[in-house]
């Protein structure tokens, strides 16, 4: 079945198969920035945005997405610098595997919520898992993201 | 989960009749507990398409339409207009965001599920279920059935009733399932209790309810005997999360501080 997305803004047609996930159709379109991690909604990694809402990738039928907006971390390249450039200062990063899927939830999050307690920064993150910072670091870094933005 | 076909139906009309023609063709919502599933489908229904996920008040009844997902319930302010927002608060308790973006309401009440923290609040909030086909049924009465639903979920209507509600979901990690959840309201001078992930699917504590609204005094004591009834006639059991003597001594405790939230 073929299906039309825009994704970073760029109108694309890809042809699916009917039990497909939006991950496998990314990733083998080469926009590899979106990790498999648990591959069953536990974990995170695979976050893109529909519409601009974060959505784990991983459970979310293609044939589903058709006429949808997706945005990969390279679809916010300025945003992505500064996050990352913030993780950095933190010490939050170690491998980077989940660095994508955070930069993209935190971009969504600022956009959606208006001076986020620190309370609502974890609850909003909750679903992303990182397994190697502990989290202090990147919390540390998103509010300092958030302040300075 | 195996898909063989996918339909995006332009009318519920329409998905109903591919309904009725196979007995392998399936509603997808939002497909994420689908996807964890081993169902072998031949006709993916996806009601992605009928504007279902409207929430709106229509004749004294907030209306939600099957299709939005938890993370529109749990942001709706018409929905936290409901007895201190106790539908926003399990909501807002369910996995991560990128979850909530995806799974539905009408998924959570079609699938009946045990572990379900949006059921139980919506137990006591005398909820209904308007179906296309068989129209319109109380959602306790619903969650009593054990027969598989051929039908189209459309709305869940809950009357837009003053009053105080309290819910609770306890588990092991934030996005863990629940060892035990329970919800308390108090609406026109009627105490409602349900407990939900007994592991079972969520029950009204009915003969709690009766005490309750039998007591001459809304005090401690009426609290601590409600939640003696509540854990006597209510049925637990066990799972890797918790045992049922666990759940139930949760039980007793989340009965009794639902009772003096709603009481005070
Ligand atoms: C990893 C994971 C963890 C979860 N943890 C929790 C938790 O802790 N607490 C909790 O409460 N919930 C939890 N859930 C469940 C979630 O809240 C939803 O209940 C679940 O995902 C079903 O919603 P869905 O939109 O994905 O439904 P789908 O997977 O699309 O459908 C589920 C079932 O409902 C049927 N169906 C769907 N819509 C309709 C309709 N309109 N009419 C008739 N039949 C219909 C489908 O045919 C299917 O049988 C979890 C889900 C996942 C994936
Ligand atoms: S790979 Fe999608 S949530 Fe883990
Ligand atoms: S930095 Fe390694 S998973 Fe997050």
């Amino acid at each position: 079945m073929k299906i039309k997305l825009k994704v970073n803004g760029e109108n694309k047609v890809f042809d699916v198969k009917a039990d497909e996930y939006l991950l496998d159709t990314l990733r083998k379109n080469n926009y590899v920035s979106v990790r498999r991690g648990c591959d069953n909604t536990s974990c995170g990694v695979c976050t893109v945005l529909i519409n601009g809402n974060p959505a784990a990738s991983c459970s979310y039928l293609s044939c589903k997405a058709d006429g949808k907006e997706i945005t990969t971390v390279e679809g916010i390249p300025e945003e992505a610098a500064k996050i990352a450039g913030f993780f950095g200062r933190e010490g939050a990063d170690q491998c980077g595997f989940c660095n994508p899927s955070m930069a993209l939830t935190v971009y969504a999050m600022k956009k959606e919520l208006v001076n986020p307690t620190d309370d609502d920064i974890r609850s909003y993150l909750v679903g992303n898992l990182c397994r190697c910072s502990g989290y202090q670091g990147q919390h540390r870094a998103i509010k300092a993201y958030l302040e300075v933005e | 989960m195996k898909i063989n076909n996918y339909v995006k139906v332009s009318s519920v009309k329409e998905a109903y009749s591919i309904l009725e023609g196979s007995s392998k063709a399936t509603i997808i919502a939002g497909g994420a507990w689908l996807r964890l599933t081993p169902a072998e489908i031949d006709e993916a229904v996806d009601l992605s398409g009928l504007g279902l996920d409207s929430i709106d008040v229509n004749d004294g009844f907030v209306e939600i339409g099957s299709m939005a997902t938890l993370r529109q319930v749990e942001k709706s302010d018409i929905v936290k207009s409901l007895c201190n927002g106790i539908v926003c608060d399990a909501a807002e308790k369910i996995m991560g965001v990128t979850v909530r973006n995806i799974a539905t309401i009408g998924g959570t009440i079609s699938g009946k599920y045990g572990f379900s923290d949006l059921i139980t609040p919506l137990m006591v909030l005398d909820t209904e279920l308007e179906f296309h086909e068989r129209g319109r049924v109380s959602l306790v009465e619903f969650m009593d059935e054990t027969a598989k639903i051929r039908d189209i979920l459309l709305k869940i209507r809950i009357p837009m009733k003053e009053g105080r509600g309290w819910f609770e979901t306890i588990k092991i990690t934030a996005i863990d399932f629940p060892i035990l959840n329970a919800a308390v309201t108090r609406i026109d001078g009627k105490t409602k209790i349900a407990v939900g992930s007994r592991p079972y699917k969520a029950v009204l504590a009915e003969m709690a309810m009766a005490y309750v609204d039998t007591c001459g005094k809304h005090d401690a004591d009426c609290a601590e005997r409600a939640a003696m009834t509540a854990i006597a006639e209510i049925k637990f059991g066990s799972n890797s999360r918790g045992s049922a003597n666990y759940r139930k001594q949760l039980c007793e405790a989340l009965v009794k501080r639902g009772l003096r939230e709603v009481m005070s």
